[in-house]
């Protein structure tokens, strides 16, 4: 969010504002006070705030607690907004665009620039594309001083801003590297009275491989009242789980499989009153019964869940041990196993595996033998 | 034939003494593949015996390619640690570089692409199974016992899409399958890996595997276009995704309108490749063109 990312900016020597954000309208007021002639601004992940009505300007206090009553608890783009960003109002002299992103196609990353409009860069990367600088930076040698000069003169920040721009450019960059970012943008980057060059709004996505590595402070930006609760749940056991909107819950071991899974559900799912796949839950190698029931765990607790589908093609995973997981699982759930359970195993051990599950001969557990097949008795389940 | 690995290539495991790797490097020892040695620096010196084989502990991968001619390295090191197990192998010399490590920074990833400029190694990876050309040589974590060798070329962004595509087309077989990662920045693509398998005489049809985010798939379209020749069947992961989420594999996310599963089927069909709507479906339509040809 805004100012999550005007942190990270302040911490790497990106000239801005915090501001205050606060989470009700009462504190709103008393922020207002503080700051005089200030802005409200909307706090959630995502863009077209301003559209959406979720930035005011307020001139008193009072005005302040109107606009935050308003925006607090309104939907942006089906996010509900829990806090605003109270900051000075400081209208722009010009406003322009500037970030750093990881170039996935090229492999290397992008710096994309443009003095010639903020907020609108869209219509204008579509109306006067030369005047959106793309300039690839080498991973290798980075951003240095005279890589920033070089942004900035392609650029072509005005010369009462130029060398505050570089001098930002290469903080930015910092920001970039060392919280291995994918993407930092300044937008707007504004030019206010007495030529100061500022960051006014901003965007920072990290990469969640580098905090799980090398940043754990990272964490403190994850928003917990933003996060579905059973993902939540899930994290907390270090399961690989996406909730979505279905009835056919989802488990299988690697993500593409599972996507996969996804997909085949949602086409069995035409036939079977349109129902759809509740979930993304990717186990990963080792589907042991702990792990087996974590995962029914989190599924089974989602109230829109019908039927239960297990989908594992055992690689390196041997397919008795996803049987006995699946048994473990049932055992240490007991009562709280409450829906149907489709299970499709193939692969290594898999006459092993089925015949475990055979054996189990559980009332909730039906196996059937190809991915096609179970996604087609899933669907029938959950639209029972 | 097949592509980038054969039964001469010749395997060091870069953390063979780990829980990954020596787990592994057993299994590929199963597979056949002539695993020469590990590397780790504070180990160097002693032997491990993995298999039924003792096998040398080297100081470093320089040290190891000298000692056995090895020309492959597979790479098992934790993620913190992969960017510089990466760029030792690539000082070294190494031919091809196969990163099977899961969660490595992207920004890693770039800096290591970046300094493969103008080297002569082949990355593969990371995030990835591997790669294995059956009944001679396996460089990575995929189960040799799922398909033997026959026509067919493979490269997919998954490791369980590849092993299932492997297991629906097991009574065909294939020249080599390679999991080329799915992970924002990857070494080899699917371009350089249709490029080999096109030059490859022993490959009569390739199968190639994608999932949503990025646009490899649409740049694989129009590499086919204009220079495969052989017949492709494509399938695509990820058409039930929601905007803005990530599945599992980092790459894995659709922003905007960019990266759909739909946009890259109908990227693919455009350029004449068949693509199935499940991986059952693919490997039928796979399996017809393959029996036409007799």
């Amino acid at each position: 969010m805004e100012y999550q990312a005007k942190e990270l900016f302040a911490k790497h020597g990106v000239t801005t504002t915090l501001g205050i954000v606060v989470t009700t309208a009462e504190e709103a007021r008393a922020a207002a006070e503080e700051l005089g002639f200030c802005v409200v601004k909307a706090q959630v992940k995502a863009g077209g705030r301003g559209k959406a009505g979720g930035v005011k300007l307020a001139k008193t206090p009072d005005e302040a607690f109107e606009h935050a009553s308003a925006i607090l608890g309104m939907e942006i783009k089906g996010l509900r907004v829990n806090r605003v960003l109270i900051t000075p109002a400081t209208p722009p002299q010009e406003e322009y665009y500037f970030s750093f992103l990881l170039d996935r196609a090229n492999r290397r990353y992008l710096c994309i620039a443009s003095v010639e409009g903020g907020v609108e860069i869209e219509e204008v990367a579509k109306t006067n594309p030369d005047a959106v600088k793309q300039i690839p930076i080498n991973p290798g040698t980075g951003v240095d001083a005279e890589k920033a000069r070089e942004i900035a003169t392609e650029a072509k920040f005005p010369e009462p801003v130029f060398e505050q721009a570089v001098t930002m450019i290469e903080a930015l960059y910092r920001v970039f590297t060392e919280e291995d970012a994918t993407l930092v943008e300044v937008n707007p980057l504004a030019r206010l009275e007495g030529d100061k060059l500022e960051a006014l709004d901003g965007k920072v996505s990290l990469d969640d491989n580098a905090s799980e590595v090398r940043h754990p402070d990272h964490e403190q930006f994850v928003i917990k009242d933003e996060t579905d609760p059973l993902e939540a749940k899930a994290k907390e056991k270090g399961l690989n789980y996406v909730k979505l909107d279905g009835q056919v819950g989802i488990i299988g071991n690697g993500a593409g499989l599972v996507m996969s899974t996804l997909d085949v559900v949602a086409y069995a799912g035409e036939k079977h009153g349109g129902v759809r796949p509740a979930n993304f839950l990717d186990i990963g190698g080792g589907a042991n019964a702990q792990v087996m029931a974590d995962g029914l765990d989190v599924i089974l607790n989602d109230h829109q869940v019908k039927s239960v589908f297990v989908n594992v093609f055992g690689g390196i995973t041997a397919c008795d041990e996803v049987a006995n997981g699946i048994r473990g699982a049932l055992e240490i759930l007991g009562d709280e196993a409450s829906k149907p359970l489709v299970v499709r195993l193939d692969g290594n051990n898999v006459a092993e595996g089925r015949r475990i599950l055979d054996e189990l001969n559980h009332p909730l557990v039906t196996q059937v033998p190809t991915m096609d097949g179970a996604a087609d008795k899933a669907a029938e389940l959950a639209n029972n | 034939m097949s592509i980038y690995l054969n039964k001469d290539s010749r395997i060091i495991v870069q953390g063979m003494t780990g829980g990954m790797g020596s787990k592994h490097t057993t299994l590929m020892l199963d597979a056949g593949s002539n695993i020469v040695g590990g590397v780790n620096a504070r180990k160097a010196g002693t032997t491990v015996e993995l298999g039924g084989q003792e096998l040398p502990v080297f100081g470093s991968v320089k040290e190891a390619m000298t000692e056995t001619g090895a020309d492959v390295s597979v790479v098992f090191v934790p993620p913190a640690f992969t960017k510089d197990a990466c760029i030792e192998a690539i000082d070294a010399g190494i031919g091809l570089l196969v990163v099977i490590t899961e969660g490595v920074p992207v920004q890693d990833t770039a800096e290591v692409w970046a300094y493969l400029d103008g080297k002569s190694t082949r990355m593969i990876g990371p995030n990835c199974p591997g790669i294995i050309t059956p009944g001679e040589s396996l460089a990575g974590i995929t189960p040799h016992t799922i398909a033997g060798k026959g026509p067919i070329g493979l490269v997919s962004k998954s490791g369980t899409l590849t092993y299932q595509m492997m297991y629906e087309l097991k009574d065909f077989g294939f020249t080599t399958a390679i999991g080329i990662g799915g992970d924002p920045v990857i070494g080899t693509t699917h371009i350089d890996a249709l490029a080999a398998f096109e030059a490859d005489p022993e490959t009569k049809a390739i199968v190639m595997i994608g999932e949503i985010g990025g646009d490899a798939e649409e740049r694989a379209a129009a590499y086919i276009k204009d220079h495969v020749t052989k017949p492709v069947v494509g399938y695509v992961a990820g058409f039930t995704a929601p905007e803005g989420k990530t599945m599992g594999h980092a790459g894995a996310i659709v922003s905007g309108s960019s990266g759909t599963a739909q946009a890259k089927k109908e990227a693919l069909e455009a350029v004449g490749v068949k693509v199935g709507k499940t991986p059952s479906e693919t490997a039928a339509l796979m399996r017809e063109i393959l029996s036409s040809a007799g």
